[in-house]
């Protein structure tokens, strides 16, 4: 078969990401009587354990800037965010009806209290709020979030009727590994050579990542840097920047390509942590739960929805990113009424501050329209930078 | 309303003064003090360091109720503190800026420990990093698993108790240069279970007609001292005793709910109250139901502390580190949907009140994200009417008196209509 190109590649993308009934993972399920569907929640979801289980894990991050909220809205009040309510809508229209259980982790309370809704509004379905640790000893959060692990196995495996085997998790956290090693050559790819790779193309990658089974968007993001590398697009004189906050509600994908039309180039975001949350390969032989666990614990990315213990690290998770992706700036987008990135900000901020970083803030809801104020916010940010700044 | 007499009870003067004396405590320079919350408060442990404990989200009450917070919010939101986030912090982060000024007129001490017990609020982990910024004082994290199936697991429990033995109590330990003394532990805690089963009477008497407290915002008053620095002291024991004995003798007057403005003349309609009160305009809030002769009969406000007419709990001298773990575990706010919604029926039920009345807090999605849901799902299980209102904490700007009380009028028809058609007896009948 013909290799594709870029554009067919996105368009790809560009089909899953539209397509609110999630036709794909339908398929998927159709294909094989007796398959699974699991939805998860940001930020992180072992989905080694349900891909092990045989099951498709499958992302729902709200509706998105196009979906009108008719239902959803009598759900929630004026001042929560919009995610929660575009994904009540998802489930109350119909658009969810074949998946078999939702999981929803510990990132806020708003996606909390999601997790009993769901428990009052479906009550035949599988619904597991996932806790994780916020105390990272191996022998205190470490012992509790194996047990969890353990218990979610558990629960999964009487949803599937019929046991996981540590071999088959083993596997699962081989296929996870190598999807885990082309996120982040994409990312590396898309830091080198940022004109190559645009931010929106980027992420609707990342987001056919929430719908596909991991060894198919693999070979996709295989395709895509192939595809990407051999082709010319001519760079512009943009700053680079890392764009941060944006780890729940999505942004509409308007504002993403806004950011780089103004003269941003992102360089790094926290876009769907799920795909970047472990740091290093999990070790694929041995007790595949103490693994995960371990992974976990100390090899896992740093947001504002997990307990920094020392004052001194907070932060640096970020400033990392910003030496390493050689970023002249940050952006931080948080989405309205989000408390973790709304109260994580200030001191974020105060880190950059100390650094002379340069940085702008912003809101946003899924289904914000307006991009002009975006775009003159974002313009002026990179032209003060290429301006102004001493880097 | 300001300018009436306020009507206090002896057990309110009590309260008042216990309260007064703790900030005293507080700021006399002899103690050492943590910062922690009134969910997951552990005062008795930190009693058995003899530490001051100082609760935030109470000081930001204060300030409140002094008409004082709103300049703090503002001054906050001017540091870059966003406008969509939790009022409680921000008042707290602006009365810092403003001279961190302690009700009593004194300066409050830098805290010698920041005591994150993550229970039931997300919110708390983040305000805590933010006041570890100022204060730069040693912080220790107790996270409490969220109750998300109705029942805490022994995973959850056991993780609990691992952290106190590890993290928590060595960190008290090596602030205060006391040495941990379990027995010590186990007499505070025998206290507490005394003074507990007398709170858990007052919670009761509501079911009296008419009923001779309010358990919202009389409550309020009558959970300060287990909610805060007293559980597990002799002054609880004796504070409750009192109010039992108060209340005893108000059954048998037969009167109405005490208030503000005296008791309550006619108890027209009883209600159960999900959400925290409004404390920019409490006491206005409050005469909304005097007015009206509306009482409130439960509230999940009265356990948001601590939850003892529920399942039975009390602390439990026999298992002390045990029984702090399943105390935090089963705070109100770290309960799923469909424990507070059985709970509030419950109560709809056993206190025979005629609805569920929401108010449901900007400030505080731990509360108030699934509040419609709540709202129906009671509805649906009660056959009873509920209402839904919207205010917030400690932000005057969030409370608009006019539209609160169309929508209790309108509850209050809604009620009306429903008795006429047979569906709910009118109170005191």
């Amino acid at each position: 078969m013909e290799a594709r190109t870029v554009k067919e590649i996105v368009a790809f993308c560009q089909g899953l990401f539209d397509d609110l009934d999630f036709t794909r993972a339908r398929e998927w399920k159709a294909a094989v009587p007796g398959r699974k569907v699991i939805g998860y929640m940001p930020v992180y979801v072992p989905r080694e354990i349900i891909h092990a289980a045989g099951m498709l894990p499958l992302g729902i991050l709200g509706g998105g800037a196009d979906m009108e909220v008719i239902h959803g809205d009598a759900y929630y009040q004026s001042y929560i965010c919009r995610i929660p309510r575009s994904t009540v809508e998802l489930a109350v229209t119909g658009r969810l009806d074949f998946v078999d259980g939702m999981l929803f982790p510990s990132i806020c309370d708003v996606i909390r209290n999601l997790s009993g809704i769901w428990r009052i509004l479906f009550k035949e379905k599988y619904v597991r709020y996932f806790d994780a640790p916020q105390n990272f000893r191996e022998d205190v959060g470490g012992v509790f979030y194996s047990n969890e692990l353990r218990e979610f196995r558990e629960g999964l495996e009487k949803l599937a009727g019929r046991r996981i085997a540590d071999a088959e998790i083993n596997a699962s956290i081989e296929v996870y590994n190598e999807n885990r090693l082309w996120v982040n050559r994409v990312y590396d790819f898309r830091a080198d050579f940022p004109w190559k790779a645009p931010s929106a193309e980027v992420y609707l990658l990342m987001r056919a990542g929430m719908v596909l089974p991991p060894e198919e968007h693999t070979l996709l993001m295989r395709e895509y840097l192939s595809a990407a590398g051999a082709q010319d697009r001519p760079m512009r004189d943009n700053c680079r920047v890392v764009l941060t906050g944006v780890f729940c509600e999505q942004p509409p994908l308007n504002l993403i390509k806004s950011l780089e039309i103004s003269g941003c180039y992102i360089v790094d975001d926290d876009f769907l942590l799920v795909c970047r949350w472990l740091l290093e390969d999990v070790q694929a032989d041995g007790d595949p739960i103490e693994n995960l666990s371990r992974a976990f614990l100390l090899h896992s990315a740093q947001t504002a929805a997990k307990y920094e213990a020392d004052m001194e690290v907070k932060g640096r998770y970020l400033i990392d990113a910003i030496r390493r992706r050689r970023a002249d700036g940050v952006i931080f987008a948080a989405p309205s009424f989000c408390d973790p990135a709304l109260l994580d900000q200030p001191m974020m901020i105060s880190r950059l501050d100390a650094l002379k970083i340069p940085y702008i803030t912003m809101q946003y809801a899924e289904n914000s329209g307006q991009m002009q104020p975006i775009r003159e916010q974002s313009g002026t940010f990179a032209d003060s930078i290429k301006l102004w700044s001493s880097s | 309303m300001s300018g009436r007499e306020v009507v206090k009870s002896n057990s309110q003067l009590v309260q008042k003064e216990m309260i007064s004396r703790n900030y005293d405590r507080i700021t006399d320079g002899n103690h050492k003090v943590s910062s922690t919350f009134v969910p997951g408060n552990l005062n008795e442990l930190l009693m058995c360091f003899d530490i001051a404990n100082n609760l935030p989200e109470i000081n930001a009450i204060q300030n409140a109720m002094r008409k004082k917070s709103g300049d703090m919010i503002t001054e906050a939101e001017r540091a870059g503190h966003s406008e969509d986030v939790c009022t409680y912090v921000k008042a707290d982060i602006g009365m810092m800026a403003k001279g961190n000024i302690a009700p009593n007129g004194k300066p409050f001490p830098n805290p010698d420990i920041l005591l994150l017990s993550y229970t039931g609020c997300f919110t708390f982990m983040k305000w805590f990093e933010l006041l570890r910024e100022q204060y730069k004082c040693p912080t220790v994290m107790l996270h409490v698993p969220y109750a998300a199936d109705g029942t805490p697991t022994r995973n959850m429990r056991d993780y609990i108790v691992r952290q106190l033995k590890e993290d928590v109590i060595p960190a008290l330990e090596k602030v205060s240069g006391v040495r941990f003394d379990i027995d010590r532990l186990r007499e505070y805690l025998r206290k507490s279970a005394a003074a507990e089963d007398d709170m858990v009477w007052m919670l009761e008497s509501t079911k009296h007609r008419p009923s001779p407290i309010d358990c919202y915002f009389g409550g309020v008053y009558y959970m300060g001292p287990i909610f805060t620095a007293f559980r597990g002291t002799d002054e609880a024991i004796e504070y409750y005793r009192l109010l039992r004995l108060e209340i005893q003798e108000r059954i048998d007057k037969g009167l109405c709910a005490q208030t503000p403005e005296g008791d309550m003349p006619e108890e027209r309609y009883r209600l159960v109250v999900e959400g925290p009160p409004n404390w920019t305009s409490f006491r206005d809030f409050w005469h909304m139901f005097y007015e009206s002769g509306a009482v409130v009969v439960a509230s999940s406000y009265t356990k948001v502390g601590g939850i003892y007419d529920y399942e039975g709990f009390r602390h439990d001298p026999d298992h002390p580190l045990e029984t702090m773990a399943d105390y935090c575990l089963g705070v109100y706010t770290n309960r799923s949907l469909p424990t507070r919604v059985d709970m509030l029926a419950r109560n709809i039920r056993e206190y025979d009140a005629d609805g569920l009345l929401i108010n449901s807090i900007k400030s505080c999605n731990s509360f108030s994200a699934g509040q419609l849901v709540m709202m129906r799902e009671i509805e649906r299980i009660t056959g009873k009417p509920a209402a839904f209102i919207e205010t917030d904490l400690v932000d005057p700007r969030y409370f608009s008196a006019a539209n609160v009380k169309n929508r209790l009028e309108s509850y209050f028809q809604m009620i009306d209509q429903k008795r006429r058609l047979g569906g709910s007896s009118a109170a005191g009948v």
